[in-house]
């Protein structure tokens, strides 16, 4: 194989000129591109040949009646997380039905599919578009996926199948509740995983779309995030997810001192810099849930109240809610049972997509109206730039979730641990760049706070604050001297294994074959 | 000479070292790391530094690491090393830090010290961020029996390798006579204050001070016993004043309690009058009463309650066994706002006494006992401590 044509985009970075023989666009900077033409459509179907009860016997027959061919593309939302019971019985069906060479396009991926990584072995599925962490990361990053990987952000994915860039042939919607035409929502139910935003995409833009459903309700099925005008058939299965599982380690707080110190200070920096009863960012993950703990006991001593929150939902943001210290919860996916409760019971608790949410090609998107958002990364370097996808061993590990999409408030943090089991990460350069330099405005360790010197309104907010500020450099000069000196990897840069997406669909970084 | 030794642990930021004699076969390094792709070549290097440093010859050493950083990659070695035979003399020294050079005062603030286990080096990177006044490297009760031995080596690098941020460094050695032996380890890696668990007696202060004379001729390391069963409490008194190196008397609560028949209860009536009577003591012989740790650490109000009862008693300071505990007490220690403002009239009536140079202190007609005066000038000092804004207390007065 020759090597492949590649372009240096405007964060210096290689990145390929095809993938999958689709030409794509280097990274311009933020706010340079601008997409022409006009969104995908998926065919105009008459209801003269559907009736009001789509059920069919098993999904087998239902992708038999969607009339898959080779090459196909197959989109799966993620809502039901670890939990998720389809996906891997899905393409196990496929292959049974002989098919090859198909896109696999979930909006992310968990360890419980560890099961797929057989049939892309065997070429049932030629590549994944969408996150690949874990052991199926590895696979990829070893060079040992046959198509190349396509790493978007959940907003991404969603500009990505608007645009006609990611074109779903046959979209796939397991849902906790749902009637015999096809709407569904995913807060009712004995499995119920709270929104179903994900899901919205693949049911507008798909050719064809199945609804597989363990709680079939008489219509109507209210209310109904999924609607069933989009939706070609309906398939009942005995368990379609395991909602205790959508509870995963990170919704748990960290009992960990460094962690809780740097959610410290990034609850102080929050009120200092002026953001204090502004809209924020609620995720999951150790620090950023104890810092909701330490935020909301500012909130409540300052006498203040935030309009709104961004979920990721959990039973600590609900409590915030149930306070009167956030107006309202914009949730895109509930991480913990207490979310899911709270967002079917709690009318100032609404569901959202990432058309709303996040979808960078749109009249606008309420990520931008967050204040401040709190963010994990695997590495940031000396020039703010910050990696989430691979790890400084150039290994593909993670997914890129609503990471890059949050990274549009106004400020946006990333906090975690100066360095991770002797591996620093604070370094001289990100293995992958996920987010360019002006995206990434401050840095929270429990060693030092640095402010990105692009943000010099924060600079001047924070003089004089006990914090401990440290520049970015100070940082990295840190983190070498307890760890010392790291090596890098053996990265073979003639083999791109997955490329990293921004937010407006150029290609923002190329991750390459690690050689093992 | 053993044939096979084991030393370390499996645990995050820590590693086994194994050394099994192999002979004719030189020293062979077998590397396993959860970091082997950054740091496997720095890893190496500091093993194969140390085996040179301690004359190692026909042994295979296995390291398996899970991101231990090179000062207890070098404790693990050398402890492995000295377990496998104990006539090494050689020893593999980490660099001192260079932050790590300074003193302290004997009366310095000693509101919370926050204990770190001996064979734990995970806990102690950190420690200092948390701004407790001392660290303690804990020899004694926090390490199992069998850890003892290598715990020693880890806690002599953490006194080098380790930035405690300006903290108090301290080591709690074992019991006298078993923790005379831990003293080679420390002595000469600037600890402040030793700490001497269950002393009853003031000849084992004795016993502590002249190995530290014979060990480090002429360097003065304060002494900090703890008084842990009715006799030492008893003598509490002579054991605070057996030496010029004594800067505080310390209260175990745990064993207290059992020595003298009672449970441990959260309202801590059972040790009222020891803990008072501690307090007599020291204060009398010129040192710090510090009270005991508070055990549950979820519990905060109860920590704050306890402190605040501590400070009520006359303690100067507080144990504490995790770092979120540290600023809890810091808290119950600030003066509040109506002591800084009758400090501040003190302070006014002494510089007045002077100005007529009669020595006649009062304020309006009330005069100022020297006690009062003591105390006054403490809580000016814990003040400026806190960084209260004396000038602004002065407008308000």
């Amino acid at each position: 194989m020759s090597p492949a044509k590649m372009n240096e985009n405007a964060v210096g970075r290689m990145v390929p000129a095809e993938v999958n023989g689709r030409a794509q666009t280097p990274f311009m900077g933020v706010g340079k591109y601008r997409p022409e033409g006009r969104k995908a459509g998926p065919p105009i179907p008459t209801c003269a040949d559907y009736g009001n009860d789509k059920r069919v016997a098993d999904l087998r027959t239902a992708l038999e009646k969607c009339e898959p061919k080779d090459g196909m593309t197959i989109g799966i939302h993620h809502h039901f997380r670890n939990g998720d019971l389809t996906v891997v019985p899905l393409v196990q069906t496929l292959a049974d039905m002989g098919l090859k060479n198909l896109t696999l396009a979930p909006s992310a991926l968990f360890p419980c599919h560890e099961p797929l990584i057989p049939l892309l072995e065997s070429g049932v599925l030629d590549h994944i578009e969408g996150s690949m962490n874990g052991p199926i990361g590895r696979f990829c990053s070893e060079g040992r996926m046959r198509g190349t990987g396509i790493l978007r952000s959940h907003g991404g994915r969603f500009q990505a199948i608007q645009d006609d860039d990611l074109h779903i042939d046959i979209g796939i919607i397991p849902a906790p509740c749902a009637d015999a035409t096809g709407n569904a929502n995913g807060v009712n139910g004995p499995n119920a995983c709270g929104p179903l935003g994900f899901a919205l995409a693949d049911s507008l833009y798909a050719d064809k779309s199945i609804m597989i459903t363990d709680n079939l309700v008489p219509f109507p099925c209210i209310p109904w995030v999924i609607q069933g005008q989009n939706i070609d058939y309906v398939v009942e299965v005995d368990r379609a997810g395991d909602p205790s599982k959508i509870v995963s380690g990170t919704t748990r707080v960290t009992r960990s001192p460094t962690r809780l110190l740097i959610a410290e200070y990034v609850a102080q920096f929050i009120e200092e810099a002026g953001y204090l009863g502004q809209p924020f960012q609620a995720g999951a993950g150790g620090i950023a849930l104890a810092m909701l703990q330490f935020l909301a006991a500012r909130m409540r001593a300052a006498g203040v109240s935030a309009p709104f929150a961004r979920g990721g939902s959990t039973g600590h943001l609900t409590a915030m809610l149930e306070e009167g210290l956030v107006g309202a919860i914009l949730d895109g996916q509930s991480f913990d049972l207490a979310g899911v409760a709270s967002l079917r019971d709690n009318p100032r608790h609404v569901a959202t997509s990432p058309f709303t949410s996040y979808n960078y090609h749109s009249k606008g998107n309420f990520a931008s109206q967050v204040a401040c958002a709190v963010l994990g990364a695997t590495e940031v370097d000396v020039n703010f730039q910050a990696n989430v996808a691979t790890h400084s061993d150039g290994y593909m590990l993670h997914g890129i979730g609503g990471w890059q999409n949050t990274l549009g408030a106004d400020c946006s943090i990333m906090a975690f641990p100066l360095y991770r089991g002797r591996i620093p990460i604070v370094v001289d350069e990100v293995t992958t760049v996920c987010a360019p330099s002006e995206s990434v405005d401050v840095v929270v360790t429990e060693r030092g706070i640095a402010i990105n010197p692009r943000r010099q309104d924060l600079l001047d907010r924070l003089k004089g604050s006990s914090l401990p500020l440290v520049t970015i450099e100070e940082l990295y000069e840190q983190a070498l001297a307890i760890c010392g000196k790291p090596a890098k990897p053996d990265i073979d840069r003639d083999e791109p294994v997955a490329i990293i997406k921004w937010v407006d669909g150029t290609v923002i970084d190329t991750v390459f074959k690690v050689n093992g | 000479m053993n044939e096979v030794v084991s030393v370390g642990r499996d645990a995050k930021e820590d590693l086994r070292v194994e050394l099994q004699r192999r002979p004719g076969e030189g020293v062979t390094l077998v590397l396993e790391s959860t970091v082997k792709t950054l740091y496997g070549h720095l890893i190496e290097a500091v093993v194969k530094d140390a085996a040179e440093r301690l004359a190692l010859s026909d042994v295979q050493i296995k390291v398996m690491d899970r991101g231990a950083l090179d000062w207890v990659i070098q404790a693990r070695v050398e402890a492995a090393a000295r377990a496998m035979d104990p006539t090494l003399d050689a020893e593999v020294l980490p660099e001192m830090h260079k932050n790590n050079d300074y003193t302290v005062e004997r009366d310095r603030m000693r509101r919370s010290r926050l204990y770190l286990p001996g064979n734990a080096p995970d806990l102690m990177i950190g420690a200092g961020l948390f701004r407790p006044d001392g660290v303690i490297l804990d020899l004694e009760d926090a390490v199992a029996p069998a850890h003892k031995p290598a715990a020693r080596f880890l806690v002599r690098n953490a006194l080098r390798a380790v930035d405690f941020g300006g903290a108090e460094r301290m080591v709690r050695i074992n019991q006298i006579p078993q923790g005379l032996d831990d003293l080679p380890f420390v002595v000469d890696h600037n600890v402040h204050t030793i700490l001497v668990p269950k002393v009853e007696d003031p000849a084992q202060i004795n016993a502590v001070v002249e190995r530290i004379e014979e060990l480090a001729p002429g360097r003065t390391i304060f002494l900090m016993p703890i008084l842990e069963s009715a006799l030492g409490v008893e003598r509490a008194y002579d054991i605070a004043s057996a030496h010029d190196s004594v800067v505080a008397l310390a209260f175990g609560a745990e064993d207290f309690t059992k020595d003298i028949g009672a449970a441990r209860t959260d309202k801590g009536t059972e040790s009222f009058v020891a803990r008072s009577k501690l307090v007599l003591g020291a204060r009398a012989a010129g040192v710090q009463p510090i009270d005991t740790v508070y055990s549950d650490v979820a519990n905060e109000a109860g920590l704050l309650a306890s402190t605040e009862e501590a400070i009520s008693l006359g303690f100067d300071g507080k144990g504490c066994i995790h770092p979120r505990q540290i600023q809890v007490i810091h808290q119950a220690f600030r003066p509040a706002d109506k002591d800084v403002v009758y400090a501040l009239k003190v302070k006014a009536a002494i510089a007045q006494a002077e100005a007529r140079g009669d020595g006649v202190i009062s304020i309006g007609s009330k005069m100022i006992d020297p006690p009062v005066v003591g105390r006054a000038l403490r809580v000016l000092r814990l003040a400026e401590f806190y960084d209260i804004d004396l000038d602004a207390m002065e407008v308000s007065k």
